[in-house]
């Protein structure tokens, strides 16, 4: 169980995050429900990928990637800004090349996986042709 | 849309990507859990779309920087060649990196875009102090999983050397880029969303991206990039927390994690500590030829007709691939060979060691695109104590993973590194291009053992050879 703990350790590195926004009063403040969720992802995190057989640990990344560009979220709402300053104009170029980049990878990183993965098959199986 | 619904379809986003790893427990589920995934992508994007209520101009730019990005996304995936894929995952992830940055960027110059004003009446009083930090995290990690990625990338492309560069007092500078780091992440909270300070972060966490990564040497790749996966998913998350998007807190949690797990398998498979390959120096591109000085110790040399008899006639053999079948692109050829021995009936296994290739995982697709069934392919643990009931073992292009000295000489550097106990089989034949050492410069006593042939020359000619002969 070393293993989870360093994994804790991890997590707990982004605790001051959670500390920082923590702004007192008698309510939990959103930062702290988000760093809860956090936490427990990276429990999550920790046994579906241990599950992952070795076989496949290449389309693991390759998968892994295409999600981790839902940052694309990030992207569209820099790309929906109204243009008031010329600071938002800033914002919005950003946002538009965050939005090219994070869409090569979903689509890229989507379609490759699958690419991958159409072409392990088992014994005697006819393999499947990906289009 | 409310706030709340938004966040609840966000949850289900994260949900949906924690069953697309699931899937990949088993290749007959594994596609599945790919649909999941794009599903969970579709959902996050409408959801924000729904949100952001976009105007016309905005939509026009959506759409446009969808379009591009998708298109190159697309034709990439479509026409990558397999054995491509290392420096591919290296690319994506440089650009997972950098999208980090660009969208704290823009965080930081339209701050009420995005909810993190400290006071929504009042925007001369900056950001807030926490969303400050997060973005502080999420643009280090970003830009330095950017740098790294793109030496990781030159290095497995061969546009790099993938000898270690080790520049002197090289702890002493990365200590101290460090500290200045986190100096300057302070300065920036305390500065409330200074733009010069946040630049500065970018910049040095650029610098520090490319130090981590050159002295690290082509062997350990395979560590590298799992590394850069987990680092990828740390700026996921640390975005993720300064726009309070569920989705991607999810997501960063779990790419993180994933990573930080490949990374330990990839350690362990080399007897590694995960801080010594960090700290780099280990494992040049060639390191020599080892048989050039020292003392001449004889080894027995065989030809492809040699090899096709003996495999020919074995009852059982285990065929051993590694990088040099990648370099070589043997695959297909390799796939021939068990073929025509399975044809002579003969029983054929392939055996994995974990760090073989460049990346997690390498051999097992470059076997799967030669249409190796996945029922034939077996990892280490699986597979070592049936050695010395095989007759032959075929080795093509791996060295260092079959090394007894990790088992037998104390004084080895890879003394500890689980190997393939190929020398237990009746007969090892040995497909290498020359007599050199591996990628990590260690002798193997393989080479002169009584029961090994060294077949030399290109991994993909030989086969070919063995395949042409064992026709006959």
């Amino acid at each position: 169980m070393a293993r989870a703990v360093l994994l804790t350790l991890t997590a707990v590195m982004f605790m001051p995050t959670a500390a920082f926004a923590a702004e007192g009063g008698g309510h939990v403040s959103p930062s702290v429900y988000e760093f809860m969720v956090f936490v427990i992802a990276v429990f999550v995190g920790y046994y579906v990928v241990w599950s992952v057989t070795p076989a496949l640990h290449t389309p693991l990344m390759s998968v892994t990637n295409a999600i981790s560009s839902v940052i694309v979220v990030g992207a569209l709402l820099a790309v929906g800004v109204s243009l008031t300053t010329s600071d938002s104009a800033v914002a919005k170029i950003f946002g538009f090349l965050a939005l090219t980049m994070a869409s090569v990878n979903i689509f890229g990183g989507f379609l490759v996986t699958n690419r991958m993965l159409s072409m392990y098959k088992k014994k005697d199986a006819p393999a499947k042709k990906d289009g | 849309m409310s706030a709340n619904v938004a966040a609840l379809f966000y949850l289900a986003a994260g949900v949906l990507f924690i069953l697309a790893l699931r899937g990949l427990s088993s290749p007959a589920t594994s596609r599945r859990g790919n649909v999941f995934g794009m599903v969970g992508m579709t959902i996050a994007i409408l959801t924000t779309l729904g949100l952001a209520a976009p105007t016309a101009t905005s939509w026009i730019l959506i759409l446009l920087g969808l379009g591009i990005g998708g298109f190159i996304g697309a034709k990439t995936a479509r026409e990558i060649p397999m054995t491509m894929m290392p420096e591919l995952i290296a690319a994506f992830h440089s650009l997972v990196g950098l999208a980090a940055v660009f969208v704290a960027a823009s965080a930081l110059y339209a701050p009420s875009a995005f909810g993190i004003l400290a006071d929504p009446a009042n925007p001369a009083l900056g950001i807030k102090g926490g969303s400050l930090f997060e973005m502080a995290l999420g643009v280090a990690i970003g830009a330095i999983t950017f740098t790294g990625s793109v030496i990781a990338f030159a290095k497995l492309s061969g546009r790099m050397s993938g000898k270690p560069i080790l520049l002197p007092m090289r702890h002493a500078i990365n200590a101290a880029l460090g500290l200045l780091l986190i100096f300057v992440i302070y300065s920036f909270i305390q500065s409330a969303g200074s733009a010069w300070l946040f630049w500065l972060i970018v910049f040095l966490s650029l610098l520090i991206g490319v130090l981590i990564i050159i002295p690290i040497g082509g062997a350990d790749m395979p560590v590298v990039i799992s590394m850069l996966n987990s680092y990828s998913g740390w700026a996921a998350a640390g975005i993720g927390f300064t726009l309070g998007n569920i989705a991607l807190i999810i997501t960063g949690a779990l790419v993180g994690s994933s990573g930080a797990i490949l990374s330990y398998i990839m350690c362990k498979g080399m007897n590694r500590q995960f801080l010594s390959v960090i700290a780099g120096g280990f494992g040049g591109e060639t390191a020599g030829a080892a048989a050039g000085g020292g003392e001449q110790k004889p080894v027995k040399l065989g030809s492809a007709e040699d090899a096709a008899y003996v495999l020919g006639n074995a009852g059982k053999v285990i065929i051993v691939p590694g990088y040099g079948m990648a370099v070589a692109q043997a695959q297909h050829a390799l796939r021939e060979m068990a073929d025509a021995l399975k044809k002579k009936g003969v029983e054929v296994k392939y055996a994995i060691h974990p760090v073989a290739g460049r990346m997690p995982g390498h051999m097992n697709v470059l076997l799967a695109e030669a249409n190796v069934p996945y029922d034939e392919v077996f990892e280490l643990e699986d597979i070592n104590s049936e050695f010395s009931q095989a007759d032959a073992v075929y080795v093509i292009g791996a060295n260092d993973v079959v090394n007894p000295a990790a088992e037998e000489d104390k004084n080895s550097p890879i003394y500890g590194m689980p190997v393939l106990q190929v020398w237990k089989a009746g007969t090892v034949f040995f497909n290498k291009r020359s007599l050199a050492s591996g990628y990590a410069g260690i002798d193997n006593p393989v080479f002169y053992r009584d029961n090994t042939v060294m077949v030399l020359g290109d991994a993909k000619k030989m086969t070919e050879e063995i395949v042409k002969a064992l026709a006959h």
